[in-house]
């Protein structure tokens, strides 16, 4: 559907996959009944998807016949881009936090490593001192997701 | 109290469960006793979790693109040999885009020829036409472009009347005893002049007075047969008519009378002549010579010609000029007296009554 409709192949494995990940949240949240087939899921998700994209892009589209049937994902959808959103700002205000505090964040918060394995690592004069350093890469990085906010 | 950064220490810990049981409820009852420390709990522990949120969910991207390419690489292989030039990519994209430029180019191309063939098939007077049009030089130069298109009506009325007289002209009566006013161009060369009204009767009639700048001539009907109308129903309108004003013609142009309606366009002629209306008016060669009436039963002019080419321009003499042509006939070129008619008697008639009386006054002009 998506290469009849003026996309390419990469934007067809892309929004795939977006439509995987929108699936994926949806069963982590518990809420997830299926009344039809998967693939009927998949494709209603993947086609809104395209078909927002092509609106957004003000592409015009032809031939939206429906290949296969339809059912009513808004709502998932709706949540989906929510929590995009959500994401990406995490992500742009990651991305401002810079070196080396990225990486100390990560490493503490996610890779759960000890404050001594991190001074260890990042080269810092005692526990202590990383453990400033780390503070103050947290205050810099929720001021700058709240500030996006 | 603590400070800030000690805080978050402690409230890692106690996310991570790293605390034990009584430092644990340690910590909780602190917060419960101090809102703002709670509140900074909760912050925290929000803004953690959509850290790690977007941790996972950033592993989670990865580990779908890795499937993916392990997915596609078996394709891609067979594919890479065949990879899309961007050409046609983009013809794939924009096909339906372009087939409605071409299909617009096609119209456009062929509507033009069609317009420009057309034109072509004109005779030559559109080259007169748009000559004439930007040729604004001299008023000499436009006079006689207004003969030649003038001489084009002439013509066709000559040829006819050479053999049969089939096509002849018209002229209308001015004095009951038996003057007729007909254009110049009519009796131009002529060599006999008959006047035929529309019960079939017809007279002999002799030029009696010419006037060229103007194209008027004055017939005087010479023969015995013509016995002199009782009155002429209509009047000649000395003063200007306005823009818009309803009129009609009677005319021959074809050996039948036919009536012509139509409205006053402008208050000069062609190419700014003063002494001429122009009318939007169907006339044809014949009508030459045939009066032009207004909705209350007044001449206000005579057709004298039309330019070819153009839409609603037909020419009339003002009936002013004509008055001036009559008053200027000399005495003795008169037999009888020219009276001109100042009693009319249609303004209060219906169209078509007013018709069926002035065309006793009508004649068809057989040119010999």
């Amino acid at each position: 559907m998506i290469l009849q409709n003026k996309g390419t192949e990469e934007e067809a494995k892309d929004v795939f996959q977006e439509a995987v990940i929108v699936l994926y949240d949806k069963i982590k949240q518990g809420d997830f009944e299926l009344s039809s087939k998967l693939k009927t899921y998949i494709y209603s998700v993947c086609r809104r998807l395209w078909l927002k994209q092509l609106g957004n892009q003000e592409r015009a589209f032809q031939d939206v016949s429906n290949y296969d049937e339809v059912i009513p994902v808004e709502d998932d959808l709706a949540k989906h881009r929510e929590m995009e959103l959500q994401l990406s700002l995490m992500e742009q205000a990651l991305e401002k936090l810079g070196e080396p505090c990225r990486t100390i964040i990560h490493d503490f918060y996610i890779g759960n490593l000890s404050m001594q394995a991190i001074c260890e690592k990042f080269g810092y004069t005692s526990a202590d001192n990383a453990k400033n350093q780390k503070y103050k890469c947290l205050q810099r990085l929720k001021r700058l997701f709240f500030s996006t906010t | 109290m603590m400070n800030e950064q000690d805080f978050i220490v402690q409230a890692d810990r106690f996310l991570n469960g790293e605390m034990d049981s009584a430092e644990r409820t340690a910590f909780e009852r602190y917060c419960e006793e101090n809102a703002s420390a709670a509140e900074q709990l909760a912050t925290h522990r929000l803004f953690i979790e959509q850290l790690k949120h977007h941790a996972d969910r950033a592993a989670f991207k990865r580990t779908l693109a890795s499937v993916a390419d392990r997915y596609h690489r078996p394709e891609t292989a067979a594919a890479a040999t065949h990879r899309e030039p961007i050409l046609v990519t983009l013809w794939n994209r924009f096909k339906v885009n372009s087939l409605v430029a071409a299909s617009v180019a096609i119209i456009a191309v062929f509507s033009t020829l069609w317009l420009s063939g057309y034109y072509k098939t004109i005779e030559k007077t559109t080259t007169n036409y748009s000559a004439l049009r930007r040729d604004m030089n001299t008023v000499k130069k436009n006079v006689n472009a207004q003969n030649a298109v003038i001489r084009n009506i002439n013509n066709e009325k000559q040829k006819g009347g050479s053999s049969e007289s089939h096509f002849g002209a018209t002229g209308f009566i001015i004095s009951p005893n038996g003057y007729v006013v007909t254009n110049y161009h009519v009796v131009k060369d002529a060599d006999s002049v008959h006047l035929q009204n529309t019960k079939g009767e017809s007279f002999r009639a002799d030029v009696i007075y010419i006037d060229p700048t103007h194209d008027l001539a004055m017939l005087h009907i010479s023969d015995s047969a013509f016995k002199a109308l009782k009155n002429i129903p209509y009047t000649f309108k000395e003063t200007e008519s306005d823009l818009g004003e309803d009129v009609y013609t009677i005319g021959f142009p074809r050996d039948e009378v036919v009536y012509g309606q139509g409205y006053l366009s402008s208050r000069t002629g062609y190419a700014g002549d003063t002494t001429a209306y122009q009318l939007s008016i169907p006339v044809n060669p014949g009508n030459s010579g045939g009066p032009v009436i207004d909705s209350r039963g007044q001449v206000i002019g005579i057709i004298s010609g039309k330019q070819t080419g153009i839409d609603g321009a037909s020419f009339a003499i003002k009936t002013e000029a004509l008055l001036k042509s009559i008053s200027a006939i000399p005495m003795d070129s008169l037999e009888s007296k020219l009276t001109i008619n100042r009693k009319n008697s249609l303004s209060g008639l219906k169209r078509t009554d007013q018709i069926k009386k002035i065309q006793d006054c009508v004649y068809l002009v057989k040119v010999y």
